[in-house]
């Protein structure tokens, strides 16, 4: 086939664009050990593990399963709303890709719909997984089905938050530094942050503050929703209004280049 | 479609106390290569990302296609094609995926598989980006640039790193662009890619325009050639020179090695013959070397290294 180079220029329509854009994404993605690990192998060790924890840590009254099962589906929201793309994204500013593609005629805001769709995808598959797995470990959700449509809206509202927060930094550091403050963050919500401990067991002076970040709010939130209730007004305004700010000053600070 | 492929007027460019571009115009008729030349650190780079919207204009204004390059970004993006010199694509992707990725971001791309095997870049289909050679590298970045099929394409040192064979097919591929009718604006160190491909050259230094034309044009000016004699080490050349008109020069430059400069013109080069003839010196070989472009630039902007 020979090539025509005369010029027919002219952009694919927008739906296209965001189309390819988060296609590409969610292959990277996928393709990249680490981030499957963070996304996949550790929530589900966690959820294994969780099983067996009340020998190390007093998660409270109840079965450990129905304990840490809230916890590891907020852990895995966050680790690929906020970990996850806040490192590819510090390397793509780092290796001039969003500089080129901010020559193509995909809209800015369309490279960020493209990455919060493709993290959106990574969820799907993260929470059916991780849903499954508990439920044959044992796992005892109550609330049926109004549960699940609420796990879909607070999965959407967490992801609004971590991902405006992983784009802030990595929008404003090194790539280098986003890679280690974003695993760092990572690994002080495991430890401290309310997501698998449950809130209730932490000390009185500590709640409201862990309540106050999008962690203790999301994870709060996910347990209330599968003891059969309906999410805390608190915890979907302290979602939303991190999301809110962090999309702000990311608005305000990132640099393409 | 008489109107300017690229116009600057004024541009002035500072990053805190450096001053890049200084009161810098200088335009692009469409249709044409045009070679954007000058030492390092000479503002090309900041000049030609400022055509691709990447900062705006301090002082002076910038129009590519007539259009403001930032403010009327959406309208000139699909119409223009940009190689950066170095990075653009994800270290994990595939030169395959990658193309096929940026093909769907235009409404009418060129075919991906023909781009591909034309780059030669066929036989790297499961390797990573990060495991590319920089030339290869290279070659996909230009593909990247092409594939839309843009009016006007921005190449920043195309052919660095590229070995003779994939700096041939470069050239190639750019000459074919100009005959399709694309306008080719590029930056290079090299003269032999400049007095080959280019229409028009524009030469900067120190952020300004300081030399403008055809290659032909740049390398003529004021030129003094040379008449490069080899023979035998060691002839009184003294007599050569008053059988020469006024103004030549003669030196034996190396043992063997004669340099005649002046105006070379074949009665010279018939004086010169003859001189050597009476003398009964079979001479080893006799040549003009014409100025080239690279005399020119580093007459313009100087032969000392720089920092």
């Amino acid at each position: 086939m020979t090539l025509d180079f005369a010029p027919r220029p002219g952009a694919a329509p927008v739906r296209r664009m965001v189309l390819a854009q988060t296609v590409m994404e969610t292959r990277l993605l996928m393709r990249n050990g680490e981030q499957l690990g963070l996304a996949l192998v550790i929530p589900l060790l966690l959820l294994v593990a969780g099983t067996e924890a009340t020998r190390v840590v007093d998660l409270g009254p109840g079965r450990p399963i129905d304990i840490i099962t809230p916890g590891v589906l907020a852990l895995a929201i966050v680790s690929s709303a906020f970990t996850s793309l806040a490192i590819a994204t510090g390397f793509e500013r780092r290796y001039g890709v969003i500089k080129r593609l901010g020559t193509t005629p995909l809209p800015r805001w369309g490279l960020l719909v493209g990455k919060i769709g493709s993290v959106l995808l990574v969820q799907i598959a993260q929470l059916v997984i991780l849903v499954l797995v508990a439920l044959w470990l044992g796992w005892d959700p109550h609330g049926g089905a109004a549960s699940y449509a609420w796990l879909v809206v607070l999965t959407l509202l967490g992801t609004a938050a971590f991902a405006a927060l992983a784009l802030l930094l990595a929008g404003t550091l090194r790539a280098e530094a986003t890679l280690a403050v974003a695993n760092l963050v990572y690994v002080l919500l495991v430890v401290g942050g309310a997501v698998l401990v449950p809130l209730s067991r932490y000390p009185e002076a500590a709640q409201t503050f862990l309540s106050l970040l999008p962690s203790g709010a999301l994870s709060e939130a996910i347990r209330v929703v599968f003891e059969g209730s309906a999410p805390p007004t608190t915890s979907i305004v302290v979602l939303v209004v991190w999301a809110a700010v962090a999309a702000a000053l990311t608005a305000r600070t990132f640099k393409w280049e | 479609m008489n109107s300017l492929a690229v116009e600057v007027s004024g541009l002035v460019m500072r990053y805190g106390e450096t001053t890049a571009v200084d009161g810098l115009s200088l335009t692009v008729e469409p249709g044409t290569v045009t070679a954007v030349l000058g030492p390092n650190g000479a503002g090309k780079t900041t000049t030609i990302e400022t055509c691709e919207g990447y900062r705006s204009p301090q002082t002076g204004t910038v129009r590519v296609l007539g259009l403001d390059p930032v403010r009327e970004a959406a309208q000139l993006r699909p119409r223009v094609g940009v190689m950066l010199q170095s990075g653009g694509a994800w270290s994990a992707s595939y030169p395959h995926e990658m193309l096929r990725y940026v093909a769907r971001l235009y409404a009418d791309p060129l075919d991906v598989d023909a781009l591909v095997d034309r780059l030669g870049l066929g036989t790297i289909g499961r390797t990573p980006y990060r495991r590319l050679s920089g030339g290869q590298q290279q070659r996909l970045a230009l593909a990247t640039a092409l594939v839309g099929r843009p009016e006007l394409v921005f190449l920043d040192e195309p052919t660095a790193g590229l070995d003779p064979q994939a700096r041939r097919a470069t050239w190639e591929l750019v000459e074919e662009l100009r005959a399709s009718g694309v306008t080719v604006v590029l930056t290079t160190h090299f003269m032999d890619e400049v007095e080959r491909l280019a229409d028009w050259v524009h030469v900067l230094d120190h952020g300004r325009l300081i030399a403008s034309g055809s290659p032909k044009s740049l390398t003529s000016e004021g030129a003094e050639n040379t008449l490069r004699v080899n023979g035998p080490a060691g002839l009184d050349v003294s007599g050569l020179l008053t059988a020469l008109p006024g103004g030549t020069q003669v030196v034996e430059q190396a043992p063997g090695l004669y340099l005649v400069s002046g105006t070379i013109d074949p009665a010279l080069l018939h004086a010169v013959t003859g001189w050597f003839a009476r003398q009964g010196v079979l001479l080893d070989g006799i040549g003009v070397r014409r100025r080239t472009l690279e005399d020119v630039f580093l007459d313009l902007t100087g032969r000392e290294l720089r920092s």
